[in-house]
């Protein structure tokens, strides 16, 4: 009777986490889950595309509009300077986040100046992402009240429905990984963050990037391109 | 003694690239200083593009700020998601999906009319 060889698993790594491949399985998993919330994404933004420009009344996008029925004249809704803003802390937030992963696998290594303690404080970097996610939230949270208050909600039209779902989502998004961030900092200031939890800081890592990249491209998409 | 915690930091630092799968080294710290000194410029780039009216009305300005947007995305994946450094697996992953998701945007925008329009193929 003929047998099949398997892939030998080194004995060490049986119940550890490791596949076939010899790739920590969370890992194989986060990158498999960012492949599907890059479809989820992917749906979201070719729905806000293909409604763009379909709305029957206003307030639009880039364009003002005039209520016919009141005479009321809207300006345009998307601002453009508190977005950017926005963009430029979510981007800032990435760097913090590299900087807290390189601080929890480095954390065996000797820290001779200030500059190397400082780089080197995984509580540091870590606040510093949740408290720029939290700051990105604010600005939409602003961003969000200013449209309702200029009349643009969620019902009011096409570009209404589709950009509060589309920004919607990804906030959502933003608010898990800001919850995620502050476990991991209350892990940290509770036991400290070393090299054999460097895996966990990546696979969070990894996913706040995502969250990031996603933005790229609705800043780009939604409020650029007219 | 010194050798002793040499090899311990050595160990240490092969545990880590095994537990993230890492097929070479990190960046350094300085590495993604720069980066995002470029990615903040690629943004005040394209915020600049947005406000110069004569060029919005050109047919440059949408694939100008694609573009940009792009290299914004592709620095991010490669350095700071590590992916220029990590498993090919990972990218495969991550590629596949993307090329997917990006195949299905163009196909429902020309399904819907909306590039074969901006593209002169529907009027």
């Amino acid at each position: 009777m003929a047998t099949t060889a398997l892939p030998s698993i080194p004995t060490a790594d049986v119940g550890h986490g490791y596949t076939t491949t010899g790739l920590p399985h969370r890992k194989v998993a986060i990158w498999a889950f960012i492949g599907s919330e890059c479809m989820l994404f992917a749906s979201l933004i070719s729905t806000y595309l293909i409604y763009k420009g379909r709305s029957v009344k206003g307030p639009f996008p880039h364009e003002p509009w005039t209520d016919p029925s009141t005479g009321h004249v809207f300006k345009p809704i998307l601002n453009i300077p508190v977005t950017s803003c926005s963009t430029f802390v979510l981007l800032m937030s990435s760097l913090a986040m590299v900087l807290a992963l390189a601080a929890v696998e480095n954390r065996d290594k000797p820290k001779v100046t200030l500059g190397d303690r400082i780089l080197g404080s995984s509580r540091l970097w870590l606040f510093m992402t949740a408290l720029l996610g939290t700051t990105f939230l604010g600005f939409q949270a602003f961003e969000f009240t200013s449209f309702v208050h200029e009349g643009l909600s969620i019902r009011t039209n096409l570009f209404g429905s589709s950009f509060f779902t589309l920004t919607g989502f990804h906030g959502a998004h933003v608010t898990a990984g800001v919850i995620w961030l502050l476990t991991m900092l209350a892990i940290d200031f509770k036991r400290g963050l070393g090299p054999k939890d460097a895996l966990n800081v990546d696979i969070m890592a990894l996913y706040w990037h995502f969250v990031d990249v996603v933005w790229i491209a609705i800043f780009t998409l939604v409020y650029l391109i007219r | 003694m010194s050798a002793d915690s040499s090899h311990g930091t050595d160990a240490s630092v092969d545990a880590v690239e095994h537990a993230l799968g890492a097929e070479h080294e990190h960046p350094t710290w300085s590495v993604y200083w720069k980066i995002a000194t470029i990615l903040t410029v690629i943004t005040v780039i394209e915020v600049w593009c947005y406000y110069l009216p004569g060029f919005v009305s050109t047919a440059f300005f949408v694939p100008t700020l694609l573009a940009l947007s792009a290299a914004k995305f592709v620095i991010v994946v490669m350095f700071y998601m590590h992916l220029k450094y990590d498993h090919k697996l990972f990218r495969v992953l991550f590629t596949g999906p993307l090329i997917i998701a990006m195949i299905a945007i163009t196909a429902l925008l020309f399904l819907f009319g909306k590039l074969a329009i901006r593209t002169g193929l529907l009027t």
